[in-house]
């Protein structure tokens, strides 16, 4: 078992009802898609958010991450919606 | 060539005058400066919700990173001596400031478009996101198709 910790921001963290949670993980590779499937299984507000149309982004260990992107034990894995910064 | 870089994530308004000299102390190499500074914009008198503040949110270091990176990017890209970018976080009203994009190079051409580029690739690049305050609720700022259409002009990295 692998441990990520995973953070939420803006829309999403209001959305899930919390900014930060670790997430454990079988220790085999494992991909940013991956980590999205186990959370879309926790259906309700999970599945919508991350299993319908709606458009989100990833970073993993503070850099911007694709679906294949792998993650490691004690990755930071972060997802929120497209910025909207300047 | 050598290029300053300050990067600052803060609450506090900044005074660009300030800020644009101490990017040229003791360098008397600069030609040019150019700035550019995004306010809080707010909806007018004939609108019945209108906009009472926005709330930004960042993400503490990602946010730092990619604001350093964007800027090493510009160096690299253009032969500049220095760039600060300041954006502010929290809750800001109409007509306060939000961002500080500065440039400093020999000569104009290189400053006023690093300065468009750096404002451009932050706007689609660095974690902050706004949220709405109005009389009705709050809601979450939708980022804009026509932002990254901008960005795209740029190339992937810059």
């Amino acid at each position: 078992m692998s441990t990520l910790h995973l953070r939420y921001f803006a829309r999403l963290r209001e959305q899930f009802g919390l900014d930060a949670e670790p997430l454990g993980i079988p220790a085999v590779p494992y991909t940013v898609a991956d980590v999205i499937e186990l959370l879309i299984a926790r259906g309700g507000v999970w599945a919508e958010e991350l299993g319908g149309p709606r458009v989100f982004r990833v970073a993993v260990d503070q850099e911007m991450a694709s679906p294949e992107t792998l993650v490691h034990d004690g990755a930071e894995v972060a997802i929120f919606p497209p910025v909207t910064g300047g | 060539m050598t290029c300053r870089i300050k990067i600052a994530v803060q609450h506090d308004d900044f005074d660009l005058a300030a800020e644009e000299a101490e990017l040229c102390i003791g360098d008397h190499g600069v030609g040019a400066t150019a700035s550019f500074v995004g306010r809080v914009r707010g909806d007018g008198d004939n609108v019945t919700d209108p906009l009472l503040a926005l709330e930004l949110e960042h993400y503490p270091g990602m946010t730092e990173n990619t604001l350093t990176a964007l800027a090493e990017q510009a160096a690299d890209r253009w032969p500049l001596s220095g760039v600060t970018v300041i954006h502010r976080v929290g809750r800001l009203i109409p007509g306060e400031r939000i961002v500080l994009v500065l440039t400093a190079s020999a000569h104009r051409q290189a400053a006023l478009t690093a300065c468009e580029f750096l404002i451009d690739a932050l706007k689609t690049d660095a974690p902050f996101w706004k949220c709405e305050e109005r009389a009705h609720g709050k809601h979450w700022v939708e980022a804009k198709t026509s932002d990254a259409n901008v960005r795209a002009r740029w190339g992937e990295h810059g």
